[in-house]
């Protein structure tokens, strides 16, 4: 048996001798851990978006809002007009509606070198899901909300959220994901920030330096 | 068997540590500005769920329950993480898991000379194994990219904080060490300029290096994902841009299911930073085709960890989530800073594992470095209570040291054979105590006891005691109730 197959048997009977013996399945045992902490929000869907809005600004967001069928690519080009931004990123599987004309656009297809990545400007993704209460997006990395480098080296991420995918609470975000499969997933609420030195609260330390998203309304 | 926890072996007893720390008043400013920083941004986030309560019976229940069942939690973890494409190793102690660490880094990165370069985020489980100092004793060069990481290593520095481990420094000497480190000629003293230095420094490695290290907040059994809790992005990097990634668990960071994580990411947040969630949380499941590392390992730890799960006191310390709210709410912790705990695991967390880990072979002296005001309990995300722990322990310590014979003739032992023979006896404790009013007066400054010679010098170093009274509760109601008894006649 190699040394870790060795080390392995012996930590989990090292496990097995030390406890006290169960009488119940860990199943049994599992279904009895109480969870009397909210699950669900109570707002009404206008006052939930306030909610989120209000989260994204408290993280140095920028926030915009689309009405169903309105310009998202307007609002696109308009974030990246605001710092002059033209080489901009999409995953493969993005909705070429949502993307403005007239850029210099590095689609990921076939898949970017790193160094086109990093010199791209931004990038611009939608999310799988959205927490109101923690101003939290989660993306689920794959063709449509791309692989995790694109929304990591360019300094900054659009994100597109449909608003029937934002959820007031963190358990019925977990929700909505349990079962989606192994798909990496990346939360991010707010900009990369660090408050190492001196508890001053920094943005843009290794991540994207700037988030913006783009609510769809319903 | 080398279970390490940090430099402890080497380390001097708390007492000594604290002592120097207390006379450093940089330090000390430092340290009392972050907890409090950090202690009002918890108390505002805490407030604003009406569930904490509920959360936190959650949060303790789950861990309760997770450790009564490690080994079938283990080993589904394993399962699912391997069909995903990753592949469990498993160590004992500190040099298994370095070892293992440093022949796969070897096996995927060679051993040509100039030596093989690593990327680390933040992890207290490989400074808890000293892993930076066997990588480098092995030809393997780890870089650090936690900002406050960054500090210390490059500082030759210990961390003094289990979340914030450089929270003993402030901007001006980070900028000092910075400068030297990055050989820059010039650069500003402001929080912005000094992360700006360090994001251009390390965004070189992060595109170069092709070995990722890390440790992990969560292990899912359920569907094998691993859990990082992160802010700056750096951990983000590290998972994503090498083509190796080696993730280091103790095995009581192992969770039953994914929906769990819903507990866990609201509890740990807003304790650890006063947040209402962290920036990033990466959270991936063995290999992805295409996106990040295309070989993943990971270790599971042991070193000490099992040794904990026979007693359920002691078991408890394993529901830790390293949130490091005990530390900021701790009296000790304020004023020492983290050195002085001689681990790094500092605090009322530190005070309770580091001396179990090691089956209480070294740093004897933490479960006294607390006042038992209770305030580690109240904060704790995940209900752990440590003043219960710190006495068990101290109980611990005594037995121990009796059990040794110049532990049974140590003068505070026969002190205490002899106050326990007297509180079972009246009569003589009577005696004693009409025998120490009279004994004492040679020692009364004023109405108080000045300082005691000896053993007892301890207790009046820094206060006044009050004398015993020369007429005793117990002499009081015996003549009360013989003058009533008079009265009545
Ligand atoms: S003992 Fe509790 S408060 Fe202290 S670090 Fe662990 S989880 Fe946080």
């Amino acid at each position: 048996m190699s040394e870790s197959g060795t080390a392995r048997a012996e930590i989990l009977r090292r496990i097995r001798t030390k406890l006290p013996p169960q009488t119940e399945s860990a199943a049994a045992s599992y279904a009895r851990v109480p969870r009397e902490y909210t699950q669900c929000g109570s707002l009404d869907h206008e006052a939930m978006i306030d909610l989120l809005i209000d989260r994204l600004v408290d993280y140095d967001s920028d926030v915009l809002r689309v009405p169903k069928g309105g310009d998202v690519s307007g609002a696109v080009a308009g974030l990246l007009a605001k710092k002059g931004e033209t080489r901009l990123i999409v995953p493969p599987q993005v909705d070429p509606a949502w993307v403005p004309a007239g850029l210099d656009l590095l689609p990921d297809t076939p898949p970017l070198k790193t160094d086109a990545i990093e010199g791209a400007q931004a990038v611009l993704t939608p999310c799988e899901v959205a927490v109101a209460s923690t101003g939290t997006i989660i993306l689920k990395h794959g063709p449509v909300q791309g692989r995790r480098v694109l929304t990591l080296l360019p300094d900054h991420h659009i994100c597109i959220v449909r608003e029937d995918q934002v959820v007031e609470s963190v358990p019925e975000a977990f929700a909505r994901l349990t079962g989606t499969g192994d798909a990496p997933l990346t939360t991010i609420s707010g900009p990369s920030a660090t408050a190492d030195i001196e508890m001053t609260r920094i943005r843009g330390v290794h991540g994207p330096r700037r988030l913006s998203v783009i609510l769809i309304g319903l | 068997m080398s279970v390490r926890v940090g430099k402890t072996a080497t380390a001097p007893a708390f007492p000594v540590a604290a002592k120097k720390a207390m006379q450093d008043d940089q330090l000390r400013r430092n340290v009392h500005h972050a907890t409090s920083v950090i202690r009002g941004k918890r108390e505002l986030r805490v407030a604003e769920m009406p569930d904490w309560q509920r959360l936190r019976d959650a949060g303790h229940a789950i861990k309760d329950h997770t450790l009564l069942y490690l080994d079938h939690y283990l080993e589904m973890f394993e399962r699912n993480c391997e069909r995903a494409g990753g592949k469990v190793h498993w160590a004992r102690d500190a040099d298994e898991a370095n070892a293992i660490a440093i022949q796969l880094i070897q096996r995927y990165g060679g051993t040509e000379a100039g030596g093989i370069e690593a990327i680390k985020v933040k992890t207290m489980t490989s400074d808890e194994v000293q892993m930076n100092p066997a990588l480098e004793a092995a030809g393997i060069h780890p870089y650090e990219t936690d900002l406050a990481d960054m500090i210390v290593q490059m500082g030759e520095d210990q961390p003094s904080h289990i979340v914030v481990p450089a929270l003993h420094k402030n901007r001006h000497q980070i900028r000092e060490i910075f400068i030297k480190k990055m050989e820059l000629d010039s650069l500003g003293d402001q929080p912005a300029d000094l992360a700006d230095a360090a994001r251009v420094y390390l965004r070189e490695k992060f595109l170069r290096v092709k070995i990722g290290i890390s440790g992990a907040n969560y292990a899912i059994a359920e569907t094998g994902a691993v859990c990082v809790v992160e802010s700056e992005g750096n951990g983000r990097m590290c998972l994503t841009m090498p083509d190796v990634l080696i993730t280091l668990i103790g095995i009581e960071k192992v969770i039953p299911t994914f929906r769990d994580l819903d507990t866990f990411l609201q509890l740990l947040p807003r304790s650890a930073t006063g947040e209402r969630m962290n920036p990033y949380n990466s959270l991936w499941t063995g290999v992805h085709p295409g996106d990040g590392p295309q070989a993943f390992h990971v270790i599971l730890l042991d070193n000490g960890r099992t040794e904990l799960l026979e007693n359920e006191r002691e078991r408890e310390t394993l529901d830790c989530i390293r949130c490091g709210a005990c530390l900021n709410a701790c009296p000790v912790y304020r004023e020492t800073g983290g050195h002085a705990y001689g681990s790094i695991y500092s605090g009322p967390i530190g005070a309770i594992l580091s001396p179990q880990l090691q089956s209480m072979e070294h740093s004897r002296s933490l479960p006294y470095a607390s006042s038992l005001c209770g305030a580690c309990y109240e904060v704790c995300p995940v209900k752990i209570n440590i003043p219960e722990t710190l006495i068990h322990l101290r109980g611990r310590v005594v037995r121990e040291n009796q059990e040794t014979f110049l532990g049974s003739i140590a003068p505070e032992n026969l002190g205490m054979q002899l106050a326990a023979h007297l509180f079972t006896h009246p009569d003589e404790y009577e005696m004693a105590q009409s025998l120490a009013a009279i004994g004492q007066k040679p020692l009364m400054r004023g109405d108080l006891i000045g300082p005691l010679p000896g053993l007892l010098g301890g207790w009046t170093k820094f206060r006044d005691l009050a004398p015993i009274p020369s007429q005793s509760f117990r002499d009081w109601w015996k003549s009360r109730e013989k003058q009533q008894h008079k009265e009545a006649r």
